[in-house]
């Protein structure tokens, strides 16, 4: 072989071992930065749901996040429409909005209005529905509802139950 | 082995080991600036200057700061401002410097744009400034959360959700860069080491690329006039100071830099002592609540009319419309077709294109300031536009600019 070839040779290889290199350790340096696994096994939340007041807004905490709790009064459930009423959860003989209380613009808590019965959205301004649709842009859609399991009167969020799925296959809400 | 021989003074043993000699001459005295230049010529200088206050502050604040979610806040409001002496000089150099430092940037940045010191070689000098401008902004922001108030909370959640880039719905994007499902301790955690090592050594790195850029095209002068530094150096070399174009770096422009230096420093300090309040919001003295969002979010000042670009629109668009703003100023040397180097003011059109840019920037910043209602949100929309019609058109004028 000549001193080229040689050369040639020895620089190949040293690329072939820095490119497995540097492949294997942006993996690692990729799943470095991944949530931990007791930040993953956190993210689970029981509510009762026997306390809540009509027309009353709650704030829960799920995952870290905000989760707005309304349970309808009587005369709010009579004022839904059909496109409301797809977004609306009922437990036991209950009627409620569950959704995450983050504006889906670019998250911040938007506030709720019990007399107009509306969400603000202080930051960029997106309104709201009473079952969290968008009424006013920037938010892209209404807010999402968490996963969640209906167990007798309460709900665990956090796991996907038959109610969620078929919210989800509906595209009523995205998964968050 | 080389060869070196006993020293005759301390110079000049470091002389043979490290030719001190040559590297002062390259870096100093026979580094040529022209002479028709002004004190926007010094702006570089204030900013390095600025920059080194940051770090010295930075490596103090450093020294008490606690990057965890439950003693940070403490650890800057409790142990740096009533604790440790000198403490809050520290922490108000730290936080009116992140801000003045902004303000000569965009100074820095329009005084190349109107004197055209952009192009004809100049390119990378503007490539490798509007790098450090992006690093700079990603240092300001990650410095921003540390104190872990409600604005370090609300500005991490909302631009770390900017990467979930709208309909594309990347949640897993943003959860990754987090660590968690919300700013929590691994968020803390990654831009706190951002902010103290990653970013401050790109920082570093890109100021060297910075002035290494300026070393071939040389500093542009007041008038665009092109002329050979090689002659003019020669002449001053020579002792016919009056006839050349240059001076020196070292000492004779160096002088006058850090006059403008200390003007600037009494305004500085002015700023630290007296009206520090201004870079330091009120809503972040209370703790980081992630079930209460502040009534009304803005970033600082200095991100105001990106904010304002990104903040009429829905989301896609919004977001397209702010990534336009993001990349643009990046490609001015390639936008502007116009074969003038020289100031706007000879240049016809473009002058006009400068001052208007100018305004809109402005009024883009103080409508980023007020709430997304009424009035506000009308000037917001249509300054939004206006930002994007003036990029669009800046080739159209250029091309049309006559040679001169």
């Amino acid at each position: 072989m000549t001193d080229k070839n040689r050369r040639g040779f020895i620089g190949k290889a040293f690329g072939a071992v820095a490119g497995v290199g540097a492949v294997a350790s942006l993996y690692a340096m990729k799943k470095s930065w991944d949530p931990l696994p007791s930040v993953k096994a956190a993210g689970f939340t029981t509510l009762d749901m026997s306390g809540y007041k009509g027309n009353e807004l709650i704030t829960e905490k799920w995952r870290g996040k905000p989760v707005f709790v309304l349970k309808y009064t009587p005369e709010m459930v009579a004022s839904l429409n059909d496109e409301q009423k797809k977004r609306v959860l009922k437990i036991g003989s209950d009627t409620y909005m569950i959704v995450l209380g983050l504006c889906t613009h670019l998250g911040c808590i938007p506030g709720y209005n019990p007399a107009e019965k509306a969400f603000l959205c202080a930051c960029h301004g997106g309104t709201y529905d009473v079952t969290g649709n968008v009424t006013k842009a920037p938010p892209p859609r209404g807010l999402d509802i968490p996963p969640f399991k209906i167990v007798g009167n309460t709900i665990v969020l956090g796991e996907e139950g038959e109610e969620y799925k078929k919210l989800l296959a509906d595209g009523i809400t995205l998964s968050v | 082995m080389a060869h070196f021989t006993k020293a005759t003074s301390l110079h000049d043993w470091l002389n043979q080991r490290l030719a001190i000699d040559a590297v002062r001459r390259v870096m100093a005295t026979e580094y040529w600036i022209p002479k028709d230049i002004n004190f926007l010529w010094a702006m570089g200088m204030v900013l390095a200057i600025t920059f080194a206050f940051l770090l010295v502050s930075g490596i103090f604040l450093l020294m008490y700061y606690q990057p965890n979610v439950k003693t940070a806040f403490d650890s800057v409001n409790y142990t740096i401002m009533t604790e440790v002496d000198f403490g809050w000089l520290w922490r108000h150099v730290h936080g009116v410097a992140a801000s003045v430092v902004f303000l000569v940037i965009y100074i820095h940045m329009f005084t190349g744009i109107y004197y055209g010191s952009y192009k004809k070689g100049r390119e990378m000098i503007w490539l490798s400034g509007m790098l450090l401008f992006v690093t700079f902004s990603a240092e300001a922001f990650s410095g921003y959360m540390l104190p872990w108030g409600q604005m370090s909370y609300w500005a991490g959640m909302v631009i770390t959700n900017i990467f979930s880039l709208g309909d594309l719905h990347l949640n897993g994007l943003v959860e990754w860069i987090r660590g968690d499902y919300v700013p929590a301790q691994a968020f803390l955690n990654r831009f706190f080491m951002l902010h103290v090592l990653l970013l401050p050594l790109a920082i570093m790195g890109l100021i060297g690329l910075h002035f290494a850029t300026l070393r071939i095209p040389h500093v542009n002068n007041q008038e665009g006039e092109e002329f050979d530094f090689e002659a003019e150096a020669e002449k001053y070399k020579k002792g016919d100071k009056k006839g050349s174009k240059v001076i020196a770096f070292a000492n004779d422009f160096m002088s006058k830099d850090m006059f403008v230096v200390s003007i600037y420093l009494i305004f500085f300090f002015y700023l630290v002592f007296f009206h520090y309040d201004f870079a330091m919001d009120p809503v972040n003295f209370d703790p980081a609540d992630g079930l209460k969002t502040p009534t009304h979010i803005y970033p600082e000042w200095y991100f105001l009319w990106s904010y304002e670009i990104l903040r009429p629109f829905s989301t896609n668009i919004g977001l397209m419309a702010f990534g336009f703003a993001q990349v643009i100023y990046m490609l001015l040397p390639f936008l502007d077709r116009s074969p003038n180097a020289v100031p706007a003011h000879k240049r016809g059109a473009f002058k006009i294109w400068f001052w208007l840019l100018l305004i809109n920037m402005i009024v883009l910043t103080a409508m980023g300031k007020m709430p997304p209602e009424g009035i506000f949100s009308t000037i917001g929309f249509f300054a939004a536009l206006s930002f994007i019609g003036l990029w669009i058109a800046l080739p159209i004028i250029t091309k049309a600019e006559r040679k001169l």
